[in-house]
């Protein structure tokens, strides 16, 4: 994958810290949700974000949704700052970037019909502006019919809570290709989904992209997931990308601890002995508050081979001397390269039945 | 009730004290009798026999329990898998009678749990009391969300030892305490702790603990993982298993993740609309799946080492139970749905001679209605 002179959506130093009450005399504090990340999608790219709840990502999404104020940094849409845009660009910008949401029973009115909610959308961003109800109809077909959703006039004046879940979220992506964007960020929108259903949901994404040359940026939990969607990844932990590349480079040879130890404790879906036999990342404790982020390497305090400058200086994400498509941040990175191991613990289980009879 | 007291008057069940292997020959199904893939003689510590659930609603009856057969074994770790609307969890409260709401019924079947003692009782037939003194005491117990089922007002401690003397163990409890809390990878310290002091991990740890406290021979662990972090739930789940292992506890895991299942179970029954669909030892039901659903099911599974195109296996959504499909629940959304699966509802057939490997409710494996027998597609290509 080619990556254009002038990326869709760029971000440099993108920073988001929620004021919180002072403490009587106490120091002003702030939950650091996001510290400065930068990262860019391409035209027609999927870009992830993968991290634990509280890295920051869904606040990341809400940054370039507008939806919440960035506290510093800058974000840039066809290279043009997003702050510097005019109204009129500004609408054109509203227009071209949408969003799915994770929980599509919480984004959907649940007292407007499938017609009167994809029509709003398609009016109301200027799409369809002063269309007749013909024509908003025709188009309001036409979406439910890309999404799958079929006979699409048997949906039309129907409601969100008579629809399952996975028809639910078709509706969330037809609202979201409304306005016909050009970036469109899905929050989780497979989390709350069953396995049978989430198949269907990530091969119509797919389709989308295909036909639309649409861009993405997932925002996930699940690694599996973003191996198999995404082409490129970013890891978080605590308000930092700590890696950042192609999805088959990160987690083939996840370099930053964090990373190996997400890519360690993702379940395989292969019983046999000599896999759950495989020893695991020695990983222990939570993630720390992120209203006092630990000094230095924000990992430190769960990582196993953290050093003493860990403790003190944050480590910048560089490419790597031996694949530059990957970066990360951490001290011991080209260590890492060279051979150094993680410790692991052995496997908890025990030896399959079969092998000791009683 | 007097033919619920004749099913607990049986309390030596044939087989169950120290069945062997040719338990169950004759019986109608044989659910409960298979030798599978633990020890020959490992005795059910758990067996469901055709248990129904009710829920009588606003929308009518619904069954999300609808004639559910199952063992669990000493030592075992038996997964219950499958996707919402499945009934799994349903079939685990109905083990203990625990039900998310009043309206929910044990209405059928047989509930037979081995006690300490090695006496086999039918939990159906017991009254509220002799429940409570199962709950917690012979079958311990791990939810979804600890943070729900913790005490908020009492220390960890406190509801550890109030859960010790409510079955008579209260002597020696702050030492138990200790070792229990030690067991679990916490400090003894955190006796003194409030729930709202504790991460999600932490209160999950909390839970095992608590599930372990007075050394039940079974627990039924709902979910256990599923509200955790990643990094949190491998943890947890590798805590489980360590100890599942080295206390010899029985484990009925519910989840809907395949990939937890793979981790950890000895053996796995798929759930779909409130049957028993597919039974097996894990490995050869996740090399081989034999229904078309656990086919489909695991070919939807994405593997983070592995990676493929993404394809629809299975088309469509969970059935609503309050108007469940006639036949075969799943033939509405199965690939290759026949006549009689529409009519009648298949019989759980061995999944191979002699039934080692388990069993699968497919009328393709009924050479009576299939010619050339049974038809195998496995969902995966490098399955051993």
């Amino acid at each position: 994958m080619t990556t254009p002179a002038a990326p869709l959506i760029a971000a440099t130093g993108l920073t988001k810290h929620f004021p919180l009450g002072r403490r009587m005399f106490g120091p002003r504090r702030a939950v650091h949700a996001v510290n400065g990340i930068d990262f860019e999608v391409a035209v027609g790219e999927t870009y992830a974000l993968v991290g634990e709840s509280g890295c920051g990502k869904t606040t990341t999404a809400r940054m370039v949704l507008g939806l919440e104020g960035v506290t510093a940094g800058a974000l840039r849409f066809h290279g043009k700052p997003v702050a510097e845009l005019d109204a009129a660009e500004r609408a054109r910008f509203r227009r071209r970037v949408q969003v799915v949401f994770q929980d599509s029973n919480a984004s959907l009115n649940p007292r407007k019909t499938l017609r009167q909610i994809l029509g709003t959308a398609l009016t109301v961003s200027g799409a369809l502006r002063g269309a007749s109800r013909a024509e908003v109809r025709e188009r309001v077909v036409r979406l439910l019919t890309d999404v799958g959703l079929t006979p699409a006039e048997s949906f039309l004046d129907r409601l969100p809570h008579e629809l399952s879940g996975g028809q639910r979220q078709r509706v969330g992506i037809a609202r979201a290709l409304a306005p016909e964007p050009e970036f469109v960020i899905a929050d989780e929108p497979v989390s709350a989904l069953d396995i049978s259903v989430r198949a269907q949901i990530l091969t119509l994404l797919a389709r989308i992209q295909r036909e639309r040359g649409v861009a993405f940026l997932l925002i996930s939990h699940d690694l599996a997931v973003v191996r198999n969607v995404a082409e490129r990844v970013g890891v978080m932990y605590l308000g930092r990308i700590i890696e950042t590349g192609p999805v088959g480079a990160v987690f083939a040879r996840p370099v930053h601890p964090y990373t190996a130890a997400l890519v360690d404790a993702t379940p395989l879906p292969d019983p046999r002995p000599e896999v759950r036999a495989r020893d695991h990342v020695d990983i222990r404790g939570d993630v720390p508050s992120p209203v006092s982020l630990p000094p230095g390497c924000a990992f430190h305090p769960r990582c196993p081979i953290a050093v003493e400058r860990c403790r003190s200086v944050v480590p910048e994400l560089v490419p790597l001397p031996d694949d530059p498509g990957v970066s990360v941040a951490c001290h011991r990175a080209e260590e890492r390269l060279a051979g150094l191991a993680l410790p692991t613990v052995s496997a908890a289980h025990r030896p399959r039945p079969q092998e000791d009879p009683a | 009730m007097s033919g619920r007291r004749g099913a607990a008057a049986r309390g030596a069940h044939p087989g169950v004290p120290g069945g062997a292997g040719n338990r169950g020959v004759g019986e109608p199904e044989g659910v409960a009798a298979r030798a599978t893939d633990v020890p020959l003689g490992a005795t059910p510590v758990l067996e469901l026999r055709d248990v129904v659930t009710e829920i009588r609603g606003v929308r009518g009856l619904v069954r999300p329990v609808d004639g559910v057969s199952l063992t669990v074994r000493a030592g075992q770790v038996v997964g219950l898998v499958g996707e919402s609307g499945s009934g799994k969890s349903m079939t685990a409260f109905s083990v203990m009678r625990l039900f998310p709401t009043k309206a929910a019924r044990v209405t059928g079947g047989e509930i037979l749990l081995r006690g300490g003692d090695g006496r086999v009782r039918d939990l159906r037939t017991l009254g509220p009391d002799a429940l409570r003194a199962v709950r917690g005491r012979e079958i311990g117990m791990i939810f979804q969300d600890p943070a729900s089922y913790l005490n908020p007002v009492l220390t960890v401690g406190r509801q550890l030892e109030q859960q010790l003397q409510a079955h008579g163990l209260g002597q020696g409890a702050d030492a138990r305490i200790a070792e229990l809390l030690t067991d679990v990878g916490l400090s003894p310290e955190v006796a003194r702790r409030y729930a709202h002091e504790l991460s999600g991990g932490q209160c999950q740890r909390v839970g095992i603990a608590s599930a372990l406290a007075c050394r039940p021979a079974l627990v039924v662990a709902d979910e256990p993982t599923t509200a955790l972090d990643v990094t949190i739930q491998a943890q947890v789940l590798r805590l489980l298993a360590r100890l599942q292992r080295d206390q010899g506890v029985a484990l009925l895991l519910i989840t809907h993740d395949l990939g937890v299942v793979a981790e950890v179970c000895d053996h796995v029954y798929v759930m779909y609309a409130g049957r028993i669909v597919e039974e097996g030892p894990v490995e050869d039901l996740f090399a081989r799946p034999r229904h078309p659903y656990t086919q489909g099911l695991l070919a939807g599974v994405l593997d983070l080492l592995e990676p493929k195109p993404i394809r629809v296996s299975i088309e469509g959504s969970v059935p609503d139970l309050v108007r469940p499909p006639s036949g075969c629940r799943f033939h509405p959304r199965c690939p290759h749905a026949m006549p009689i699966c529409e009519r009648e509802a298949p019989p759980l057939l061995p999944r191979d001679e002699g039934a080692a490997l388990g069993h699968s409710a497919c009328w393709l494996h009924d050479p009576g209605v299939v010619g050339a027998g049974v038809t195998v597609e496995p969902g995966r290509e490098d399955g051993p």
